[in-house]
């Protein structure tokens, strides 16, 4: 029997488009592009992260570049508003990336409150959130883990919510897996877990809970071995996506045998 | 006359285009987005639109990001 745990008929669909790979997955803290594109094939994701900086002035405009290495037309690309600590900017950043990328309007929208926790500033996210979507941008919001915001952000429009696991880059894992399961089970758009995934598990137990996918940078970049934990990331969000539609048995407190009671000897 | 590009000043001369900019930093051709004073300028219009004195570019690309 040969069972795909990419099912044709599970696709994940964000402002309309269709994605067989439920794991996206950011292009920071790579050693290089080569890397970079190594992880990212490894991963099997069709959607990558990018950020939106200053060119610079002086030195080898030839660089490669990063679209040179993850080029459009093979990946979609979500040009980020990482660094933003106010609405204005993120905002700005996001008309940047559109020019950028030639009127491109999906966007992962962050807005941080402060360089200790990058949690975000939910208040500038919110009023961002307003005016990109009042602008025409498909709008991938980063948020706290806090059900009503994840349903304002939903109620304003964007197109998928992404309450974080744990703080940016910490690598502890879903902390708070009631909430996740709360936003999940009343959103309309896609729930994607964005940040503080640190191993497959951790993706795993998101998926479990029904959430629509996983978006993590971190945990594949700066491991040991970075192709091989993006594979192990790729596995785990297909078993976790598989496990959460096959149904978990409930947890019971008493044993449960899994022979047959009738018949045995003696 | 002089400008900020991305942050820094920079002379330049009088009527220069962002295109000759593009040029003169290394930047035509490659895939970049230009603003000025807060404002877009769309690449269709890089040929036409000239620097002012005072004027804040910033000149923006793709990098790896999470």
């Amino acid at each position: 029997m040969n069972i795909k745990t990419i099912d044709s008929t599970d696709p994940l669909i964000i402002a309309g488009k269709s994605y067989g790979s439920r794991l996206i997955t950011g292009t920071g803290k790579y050693k290089d592009l080569d890397e970079t594109r190594r992880a990212t094939l490894a991963a099997g994701t069709e959607m990558v992260t990018l950020a939106i900086r200053r060119v610079n002035i002086g030195q080898d405009p030839n660089a490669p570049n990063l679209l040179d290495a993850l080029p459009p037309h093979e990946f979609t690309l979500l040009p980020n508003t990482a660094g933003c600590y106010n609405a204005a900017d993120a905002v700005r950043t996001c008309k940047l990336a559109r020019e950028l990328l030639d009127g491109h309007k999906l966007v992962k929208l962050e807005v941080l409150g402060d360089q200790r926790t990058l949690y975000p500033d939910v208040i500038e996210t919110l009023k961002a959130a307003e005016q990109l979507v009042a602008e025409g941008f498909d709008v991938m919001v980063y948020t706290s883990d806090d059900p009503i915001l994840a349903r304002k952000l939903e109620e304003i429009g964007c197109v998928a919510v992404m309450p974080l696991a744990a703080p940016i880059g910490s690598g502890l894992g879903v902390q708070n897996r009631y909430n996740l399961l709360e936003i999940v089970e009343n959103a309309k758009v896609p729930i994607i877990v964005d940040a503080g995934v640190g191993t497959a598990s951790d993706a795993a137990i998101a998926m479990e809970l029904g959430c629509d996918g996983v978006l993590m940078n971190t945990a594949i970049a700066s491991a040991k071995d970075p192709v091989l934990m993006a594979h192990a990331m790729k596995l785990a969000i297909e078993a976790g996506r598989a496990a959460f539609r096959a149904g978990r048995i409930p947890r019971k407190r008493f044993a449960s045998a899994s022979s047959p009671i009738d018949g045995t000897i003696g | 006359m002089q400008i900020t590009l991305n942050g820094q000043p920079r002379d330049c001369g009088h009527g220069a285009t962002v295109t000759q900019l593009l040029l003169d930093s290394g930047y035509a051709g490659r895939r970049v987005a230009v603003e000025i004073n807060h404002e877009i300028v769309p690449r269709s219009r890089h040929d036409d639109h000239q620097l002012r004195d005072g004027d804040r570019v910033e000149i923006v690309h793709a990098i790896g990001g999470g």
